[in-house]
């Protein structure tokens, strides 16, 4: 376990006391083994009780601690010390307002979270005592991979349509539509399709597809987007090219 | 200070709150439910469970084998009514998770999968792959935004009851964010706040189980119940606590000593089974405290493996197979990899028991109620108990179901009751004298002692005198160490003067949260004479039923050691007997 003299270079910004946030640098002794938010607590604890940021979990599940470190949207609770040189930098998660410090406003993806009507809507309804919905292992499978989703939001920081056009749903958000639209015992596509299909749905992904590459799960968002976009224009062959077949 | 009406309010918004307001979302749309949480929802630590929740649904298995199962695991700690209750909820409230469209792993027939897990006779345990926790919270916070009366406080901090003419009328909580201390005027609250695993060090607990919510009913003169009782789960990666699930061993993951042997055999728990078919309850499928105990044995004994982080036995899980590890455990396997750089796919992976669970917490009946009217608890904070003196693995999350919705059911109860009407000035006066507590700790700049520091000494304390294996002289000596942890606490300086979300006002108090709770787990140790479940004692080696078929019921003293009283066990069917996890014996 060796130790190496990491500057840790944070972005500070005091709503109270400063008209614009600015850079410290803090040296931190580092074990090799250590992710960036250990850095961060090791400041916390021992160098600047004045640090502000979320964490909880430290295995990658809770979705609290993203930020961009070195410009790159991360969990700081995955960012590797041994993967960086001795200079890291550390940024709140971009295409957010800040908070303080690390901290960002993340209201306005909540708000798009639920907009999306993100729950089962049930086919057909179902007594508790008449036991659980039939699923086969295939079924599950062709939306499993979308429910992984953490929130932790670092596709939004990734994304650059949605820093262009704040009013995007965006990845995470559109991805969970999609979840539950593949989902065999789900009904309520339509009730979601008016949401996600609509101007600042899936046509505003230009499908860079910045945001598949940063998900710290594996979930594929910008390949849900790609599926919602395809459906969707299915829909509208239906509904303008053959109004007689029902959707 | 602004006033927030409500008719209840829930403290927590993990996987028990969430429960609780859906629960009362669906029993009255007219109701108002606040529901305030330190963190977002989906940040509570009910997303880091990994292994299932348990609950009968299968035609081998029955109610009568989950309760046996329970109240054996529990040491007879159990209170019968309450795990009768529980076994008889638990299916429904599995399959109302799977109506709302949790991702349940599934049988080819399309049916939900079970897997076996430790204690079990029969194999019982729902699951998600090994993300079984992140799959209920999640599917629980989705379903709670079909529910517009369910108005969230994401990011307030609870500070205070307020307790007025004999019950529980709401609280007050700081908004993190502002700085600001609202109150709510409730007219029942639920406490749904989790445990406080973090007044241990190596924990698998994530930052925010301070037991916030138990010291909150606490110091409200609600008393915490059986706090010695705290759970080592026995498979955590050494370097830094992360939980490997027990699916692991469930799915037939083997325990290695440093010669290769297969060591639980020699406590109790052999004989050895055949690697690649485990046996229900025998070897690794013995419960946790046993396993964490044999651990501490081979420890003494020199048996265990040297690693960088300390001793260690080994999981072997190589032969499940590189597809089945991939489907039924892809977390295990990749927290195994990216953060101790070993696949278990390819070799055997270190693993120490680790602080996981208190089943001690806010004494509550069947019903969820506190003895304080108008205050319930639900989930890891709450002590029913279901989990007496060691919790059965996978039957944490469906209490959160179970109790989650009873307690809402019962603070519905409680405000049809009829209830006079409440005294705003009263209330404004105790939430003026918590606005006052709060504005004081945070103007103090002059004190000597530091949170991190305190924080550290508690740490330590509690992993050196309370840990698997504990004697009078060191439970002394841990509570000598905390009552003068709590004066120092007194004496802290908090840095942060700023009102925007002040991590280092939250880490004070937070302190202040897990060092009363600490002393209610160290003084209910020291003073319980006898060896029972997750509580063993090397001075008192034996369970003791003649004296100690007790609850322990700890009251708050602000100043002083809490006053201990006790408390008989509800037994409706089932007389201690001996716990028997060897194969051999059956």
């Amino acid at each position: 376990m060796s130790e190496r003299q990491i500057q840790l270079e944070v972005l500070r910004y005091n709503p109270e006391t400063d008209s614009e946030p600015r850079y410290q640098s803090y040296s931190v002794p580092c074990l090799n083994e250590w992710v960036v938010l250990d850095a961060l607590n090791y400041v916390k604890d021992n160098l600047d009780p004045t640090l502000s940021y979320r964490w909880s979990c430290h295995m990658a599940v809770c979705g609290s601690c993203g930020m961009m470190i070195n410009g790159e949207p991360k969990l700081a609770c995955k960012a590797f010390i041994h993967e960086y040189t001795d200079q890291i930098r550390v940024d709140p998660l971009a295409n957010f307002p800040i908070e303080r410090d690390l901290v960002t406003v993340v209201e306005d993806f909540i708000a798009k979270l639920a907009s999306v009507k993100p729950y089962l809507i049930p086919k057909k309804d179902q007594p508790i005592s008449a036991g659980e919905f039939k699923q086969t292992p295939a079924e599950l499978k062709k939306f499993k991979q979308y429910t992984l989703c953490i929130n932790c939001m670092l596709c939004y920081a990734a994304c650059p349509q949605y820093g262009l056009v704040p009013e995007f749903l965006g990845p995470a958000a559109i991805s969970m539509a999609h979840r539950y639209n593949q989902d065999s015992r789900d009904g309520g596509r339509d009730e979601r399709q008016e949401v996600i299909a609509s101007e600042v749905g899936v046509w505003e992904c230009s499908f860079v597809g910045a945001c598949s590459e940063v998900c710290p799960k594996h979930v594929d968002p910008a390949g849900a987007l790609q599926q919602v976009k395809v459906a969707s224009t299915i829909d509208w062959y239906k509904e303008h090219l053959m109004p007689w077949v029902k959707k | 200070m602004e006033i927030v009406k409500t008719d209840i309010a829930i403290v927590g918004a993990g996987g028990a709150g969430l429960r609780a307001a859906i629960a009362l979302a669906e029993a009255d749309q007219k109701l108002r439910i606040a529901l305030i949480s330190k963190v977002y929802p989906m940040r509570s630590h009910t997303c880091a469970a990994e292994g299932g929740a348990a609950g009968v649904i299968k035609s081998d298995d029955s109610l009568a084998l989950h309760f046996n199962d329970t109240v054996g695991g529990g040491d007879w700690l159990p209170d019968q009514d309450a795990v009768e209750y529980f076994i008889n909820e638990a299916p429904k409230e599995l399959t109302q998770l799977e109506h709302w469209g949790c991702p349940w792993s599934r049988e080819p027939d399309g049916s939900v999968a079970v897997r076996p897990f430790g204690g079990m006779k029969i194999k019982r345990t729902w699951f998600a792959a090994d993300k079984s926790g992140f799959h209920i919270l999640h599917t629980l916070f989705q379903t709670s935004l079909k529910y517009p009366s369910i108005q969230r406080f994401d990011e307030y901090y609870a500070t205070d009851l307020l307790v007025d003419d004999g019950r529980c009328q709401g609280l007050t909580a700081l908004e993190i964010r502002s700085g600001q201390m609202k109150q709510f005027q409730a007219k029942a609250v639920i406490i749904a706040a989790g445990g406080g695993g973090r007044m241990f060090p190596f924990t698998t607990n994530g930052a925010v189980k301070t037991g916030d919510g138990m010291a909150l009913a606490y110091r409200a003169g609600a008393p915490l119940k059986d706090m010695e009782f705290v759970q080592y789960h026995p498979t955590g990666l050494p370097n830094n606590g992360i939980l490997l699930t027990e699916g692991c061993r469930g799915e037939g993951g083997v325990l290695f000593n440093k010669d290769g042997r297969r060591y639980l055999q020699d406590y109790g728990m052999g004989p050895e089974t055949p690697i690649g078919q485990p046996v229900l309850k025998t070897m690794e499928l013995g419960p946790r405290d046993r396993l964490s105990q044999a651990f501490w044995h081979e420890q003494k004994k020199g048996n265990t493996v040297s690693t960088p982080w300390g001793d260690c036995v080994l999981l072997d899980m190589r032969h499940l197979g590189e597809k089945k590890i991939d489907e039924r455990l892809p977390l295990v396997r990749d927290l195994c990899i990216s953060y101790l750089g070993k696949d278990p796919v390819k070799e055997p992976i270190p693993i120490r028991p680790v602080v996981h669970y208190m089943m001690g917490g806010i004494h509550t009946n069947v019903k969820a109620a506190t003895p304080l009217p108008g205050l319930f608890a639900a989930g890891e904070c709450a002590c029913v108990s279901i989990n007496g003196a060691n919790r059965l693995g996978s039957n944490s999350l469906t209490e959160l179901l179970v109790f989650g919705k009873r307690a809402a059911l019962s603070a519905i109860e409680h405000v049809q009751s009829g209830l006079p009407a409440s005294k705003d000035a009263a209330l404004a006066t105790q939430a003026q004298a918590s606005e006052a507590r709060i504005s004081a700790l945070m103007n103090k700049s002059d004190g000597a002692e530091t949170i991190a520091g305190l924080r550290k000494e508690m740490m330590e304390t509690m992993e050196t005198n309370v840990g698997i294996y504990r004697t009078g002289s060191e439970l002394a000596t841990a509570c000598d160490k905390i009552a003068e942890l709590r004066q120092r606490y007194a004496n802290i300086a908090l840095h942060d003067k700023t009102h925007v979300y002040n991590t280092d006002l939250m880490q004070a108090l937070e302190l202040g949260s897990m060092l009363d709770c600490a002393e209610a787990v160290t003084v209910g140790a020291r003073e319980r004479k006898e060896s029972r479940g997750a509580h063993q004692r090397l001075d008192f080696t034996e369970r003791d039923d003649q004296n100690l078929l007790k609850h322990t019921l700890a009251y708050y003293h602000p100043t002083e050691p809490p006053r201990l009283d006790y408390l008989d066990v509800v037994i409706t069917q089932s007389q201690p007997g001996v716990r028997d996890y060897s194969g051999a014996k059956k």
